[in-house]
């Protein structure tokens, strides 16, 4: 309470701004690719302007309509999804959905790509950078619920690099690389995509899993294994952000399984600029929201005037 | 969709396995028959979504004072939870969620089809249709309800108590027709010519008066895939009776964000909780 009293004498509100690849986002909640849709669920239930930006759904250079159903099971703490990648494709996404996105967001929007092939990473990113609302680039390279693509770039660190170097060539905006947790040496993987040229690091994509029916004796899950996401995973997730902060000096922005202000801050001082919300939003659409309603109060409570003097203070 | 805090104020058992449960508050968002809700339980992650049986507004004029009941059956750990819970208990549910039935393609003779966990939707349909009977614009309406074994059965005399003509089958023949809907169905109708199905309509008070042959101008289902499968083709495809399908997934959120439960259809790829769970025949694509 001493030190609540005292920064409410100061008459200061707790400064929730960060600084992501040189933008400035008024606070650093940014809801997970893939969990917000492009927007429109959401901003039917809030103004979604409140948020520090979100990462819209993943997009590939074809439509897909994704993985057979079931497509997802819940676990302790959790869920397993295996969605596959569903979306549009990139020409409909520029044509139909950022239109409609741009209605109800006015802030840069992070853009998720992914891709089959390094041509089709090179591909999607120089269309989306092409869009003014397109503030950041977060390249997928960790799926790990498609075959032939996604995550099989996010496990080697050459063919990390090689993804990165080529979308390097077609961008000036920030590429943030979106890294895999199923892998043995994260440290390595992030450091490869920093030489290669990236601007930051988010992470951690879903951790890969598997649930049965025990009624049929098979996979929940049509396409067998799915990953796994929800507040089960963070001490995961908050064990890979430390450790990428000791191996990169790019921002890292941290994610799995955070659903309150105070997981943030805690991702936060392991080393995230920012970070982003995932499986919460499908349990509590209005996470987003309370979660940046809440910060200030919080950073009150554990004394934090800014949320940029927290980022890697566990160093 | 509303995210809101209902009470129960119901929580009851109607079989062995299935539960009726009665939630008090802001129901507003509720607008069709077929839509669902989707309640959080304590010590699960993902929401449970359950159809809506049936929903009462209140006269409070922001909502506050209404009722809705949901009928489930225990399948797993969560539905298992819910029977423990007991009135005066809160729940945080989203509510609305769904785009349910369009009755204004019910036609004069509507037919209501139900199997298992499938046949609380259609009593709110049914109860809205028969408002419909007093308006004048549908005539009758026909409910045909499936179940395992007599003593699985439920909501037979409360779709009765409409006003419904109801018809009854059992897989194991212990009450009504002795197998599926399709065999109710079949049961039901009779053919006149190469295109007519009809059903016939006496007046019960008058042992001489003539039957009237009608035709079924749509029909409304929801059960597992097998018997919709069934339906569409005995009813759609054969009998020529356009309807609308109450489809289930396995959901993550249920208002459209994480593309958990996506299907293909005629006219592309649909959520089925955000753009279903009801689909019409028409726009129906079945998979394998």
């Amino acid at each position: 309470m001493a030190e609540v009293r005292t920064i409410s004498m100061d008459n200061t509100i707790p400064d929730t701004r960060v600084e992501l690849c040189g933008i400035t986002m008024d606070n650093p909640v940014i809801p997970a690719s893939g969990t917000f849709g492009y927007g429109y669920e959401f901003a039917e239930l809030y103004d979604i302007n409140c948020l520090g930006t979100f990462s819209f759904k993943g997009t590939t250079g074809e439509p897909r309509f994704g993985n057979e159903t079931p497509r997802i099971a819940e676990c302790p703490s959790g869920m397993l999804n295996a969605v596959g990648l569903q979306n549009p494709g990139v020409d409909k996404v520029i044509s139909e959905e950022l239109p409609r996105l741009a209605a109800v967001f006015s802030k840069p929007v992070m853009a998720n790509v992914s891709g089959f092939s390094v041509e089709e990473y090179v591909r999607v990113t120089e269309k989306l950078a092409a869009q003014d609302m397109v503030g950041w680039l977060e390249i997928n390279i960790s799926c790990p619920n498609v075959h032939g693509g996604g995550m099989s770039f996010g496990t080697d660190p050459c063919m990390a690099g090689e993804v990165v170097s080529a979308v390097r060539k077609v961008t000036d905006k920030p590429l943030i690389i979106k890294l895999s947790p199923n892998v043995t040496n994260i440290a390595e993987i992030a450091r490869s995509c920093e030489a290669a040229g990236a601007d930051g690091i988010s992470l951690i994509n879903t951790l890969m899993g598997m649930r049965l029916n025990l009624r049929t004796r098979k996979p929940i899950i049509a396409n067998v294994t799915g990953g796994y996401s929800g507040p089960a995973v963070f001490p995961v997730a908050l064990r890979m952000v430390y450790q990428v902060y000791d191996a990169v000096k790019i921002p890292i922005v941290g994610m799995g399984g955070i659903s309150s202000a105070e997981d943030v801050l805690e991702m936060m001082m392991a080393g995230a600029t920012a970070v982003e919300v995932g499986a919460a939003n499908l349990v509590d659409p209005y996470v987003c929201r309370t979660i940046i309603e809440e910060l200030p109060v919080t950073m009150e409570r554990y004394g934090i005037r800014s949320l940029r003097e927290i980022i890697g203070a566990a160093h | 969709m509303k995210q809101v805090i209902l009470t129960i104020t119901e929580n009851t058992a109607l079989t062995p396995t299935t539960w009726r449960m009665k939630l008090a508050g802001d129901v507003s968002a509720v607008t069709a028959p077929g839509q669902f809700i989707d309640l959080r339980l304590d010590g699960h992650f993902l929401r449970r979504p359950i159809s809506v049986n049936d929903v009462e507004y209140g006269t409070d004029p922001d909502g506050g004072d209404g009722t809705v009941t949901i009928i489930y059956k225990v399948l797993g750990h969560g539905t298992e939870e819910m029977t423990h819970y007991l009135p005066g208990r809160e729940l945080d549910v989203l509510t609305g969620l769904g785009n349910g039935y369009d009755l204004s393609d019910a036609g004069e003779h509507p037919l209501l089809i139900g199997g298992g966990v499938g046949i609380p939707p259609l009593y709110l349909a049914a109860r809205q249709l028969m408002q419909r009977v007093r308006d004048g614009s549908v005539k009758d309406v026909t409910v045909i309800l499936g179940f395992n074994s007599e003593d699985e059965m439920y909501y037979v005399d409360e779709f009765e108590e409409l006003g419904c003509r109801v018809a009854v089958a059992t897989a194991d023949g212990s009450c009504g027709v002795k197998g599926f809907v399709t065999d109710a169905f079949r049961a039901l109708v009779t053919e006149c010519g190469s295109l007519c199905i009809a059903e016939a309509f006496g007046d019960e008070n008058d042992p001489d008066s003539e039957p009237e042959y009608v035709r079924y101008t749509h029909f409304f289902t929801c059960g597992p895939e097998p018997m919709l499968r069934a339906l569409y083709k005995e009813v759609y495809e054969e009998a020529g009776i356009s309807g609308q399908m109450s489809f289930e997934e396995r959901m993550g959120c249920g208002f459209g964000a994480c593309m958990g439960c996506s299907c293909r259809t005629v006219t592309g790829y649909k959520r089925i909780c955000k753009d279903g769970p009801v689909l019409r025949t028409e726009e129906i694509l079945w998979q394998k």
